[in-house]
């Protein structure tokens, strides 16, 4: 029973990573999809005045990929960036508070 | 099993009892008192540091560590930053295109007044910096702004600095709701995580001065715009205290607001308040 | 415009103490602007200290050396008063030089 649930837990990443992927090659409509997304997210990052500058250059990096037709990179440098920027919007949000935790009173 | 969720419950507790005890303070900061933030502030360091003179805080990293107090002196037989201070002593003195000059802009001719800047000007409702002064008088007398991260605006800042020296700090916070919302402003960029780092400017300069952040020695947060602009060897060259703020963000990988935006000036408010009466010591010199 | 030579000179007894600080960009030719070319090596090649005629101290200097120099030294022989020159020439032909008085 234990050892099925451990061996499960070890094979649905393995299954996520080794076979998705390899389902088919990213196009260009998935590149707009993620930049997009990338986009907005980091956009809202800025406006929170806390943007990342990691996630300004892997959103530049996914353009420079995307306009050279290099979709697959172009994707997963979009959702990287789009990881970022939620990273720091969670960290702009949860600073809200958090921040008083580190005064000195 | 018993034991382990015994363990679970147990620190469970803990934290509920730890959570307990901190929120009532929690609740208490919410008023705003500026005299009460900076006395806790300086004496946080006073009691950090027992060995270091108060005034010898806003020599930085020079306060922290010996070795490095000895070359520091060393080099302020011939500091770095005078040919910037001849430069701003020229400039400074050298009239504008329509005849008048900056101490026309300035109180007392703008000699000896650096320990009054950042102020908060009730009639803009914000707080006014000396970078931003400076350019402002430029700007009233047909001149175009200097770069606020270059050469001319610190050598500037650095003459009128040098003719302050050892003046103590004295930043008033007026009876206006908007000065103290400026100051609590500034209170919470210096204390607020940012950058992939995440990292607040409290976690360098309150946390762990004096600690060794790959070669640089840290300095302390308090006094530490006191000896504004400074040479920086790591620079080559002089930097205002925006350039501090602008390099200080993007090396903790967080994109840079631009210089002498609002919270740029709230912070250096708070920060320049809660030096206060510590002497200026600027143009400092660093590695 | 000011010199770019600071320099001040101390005879303490027999021996002179020199401090020197120059204003010079020392561009080493390696480094790029912010368009990304290249800026030109533009380096001090020999600096030069001469009292009373005889030269005390003669650097031959290249890219290696920083920004807005800094040298010391102390020579021998030199007594208050007397004039201690000081100049330097440097990789484009550019050159300066002054004179102090050892105090």
């Amino acid at each position: 029973m234990k050892w099925s649930f451990v061996l499960a837990m070890l094979l649905a990443p393995m299954l996520a990573l080794g076979l998705a992927p390899a389902a088919r090659a990213a196009n260009e409509a998935d590149y707009k999809a993620a930049y997009a997304a990338a986009d907005a997210a980091s956009k809202e990052a800025a406006g929170l005045r806390h943007q990342w500058t990691v996630t300004v250059s892997a959103l530049a990096a996914a353009k420079k990929a995307g306009d050279g037709g290099d979709f697959d990179r172009a994707v997963a440098a979009a959702r990287e960036a789009e990881a970022l920027a939620k990273a720091s919007i969670f960290q702009a949000t949860s600073e809200k508070e958090a921040w008083k935790a580190m005064e000195i009173r | 099993m018993k034991a382990r969720s015994a363990l679970l419950l147990g620190s469970l507790g803990a934290a509920l009892v730890a959570f307990a005890l901190t929120s009532p303070r929690v609740v208490a900061a919410d008023k705003v008192d500026p005299v009460a933030d900076a006395k806790a502030f300086q004496n946080f360091f006073f009691q950090k540091f027992p060995n270091v003179k108060h005034e010898d805080f806003v020599n930085g990293p020079y306060s922290m560590n010996a070795d490095m107090k000895r070359q520091w002196q060393e080099k302020e037989e011939f500091p770095p930053y005078e040919f910037a201070l001849d430069a701003g002593k020229d400039m400074f003195t050298t009239p504008f295109k329509n005849g008048k000059t900056y101490a026309d802009c300035f109180p007392n001719g703008g000699i000896g007044i650096r320990q009054n800047y950042p102020y908060f000007d009730t009639k803009e409702g914000k707080v006014v910096t000396l970078e931003l002064a400076l350019n402002r008088c430029r700007e009233a007398n047909g001149e175009a702004p200097y770069s606020y991260v270059k050469d001319e605006m610190a050598s500037l800042t650095a003459y009128m600095a040098f003719t302050s020296r050892g003046k103590p700090m004295d930043i008033k916070i007026p009876d206006d709701p908007r000065a103290l919302a400026a100051f609590e402003n500034g209170k919470r960029y210096f204390y607020t995580r940012r950058g992939q780092m995440n990292f607040s400017c409290a976690s360098c300069h309150v946390q762990s001065p004096g600690e060794r952040i790959r070669a640089e020695i840290l300095a302390p947060a308090l006094g530490i715009l006191n000896a504004m602009p400074i040479y920086r060897s790591e620079w080559s060259g002089m930097g205002t205290t925006s350039r501090r703020f602008v390099t200080c963000n993007s090396q903790t990988r967080a994109v840079p607001l631009e210089p002498q935006a609002d919270e740029y000036r709230d912070v250096e408010y708070f920060l320049s308040y809660v030096a206060n009466g510590l002497p200026i010591s600027g143009p400092g010199a660093r590695p | 415009m000011a010199s770019s030579i600071r320099v001040r000179a101390t005879a303490n007894g027999d021996t002179t103490e020199v401090q020197a600080l120059i204003q010079h960009p020392m561009d080493s030719g390696f480094v790029k602007d912010s368009k990304g070319e290249l800026i030109p090596a533009h380096f001090i090649q020999e600096l030069k200290f001469e009292c009373n005629g005889k030269d005390v101290f003669i650097a031959d200097w290249g890219t290696a050396v920083s920004k807005d120099p800094y040298v010391k030294f102390s020579f021998k022989g030199a007594r208050k008063g007397d004039d201690l020159k000081v100049s330097w020439t440097d990789n484009k032909g550019a050159s300066d030089t002054t004179t102090a008085k050892i105090s």
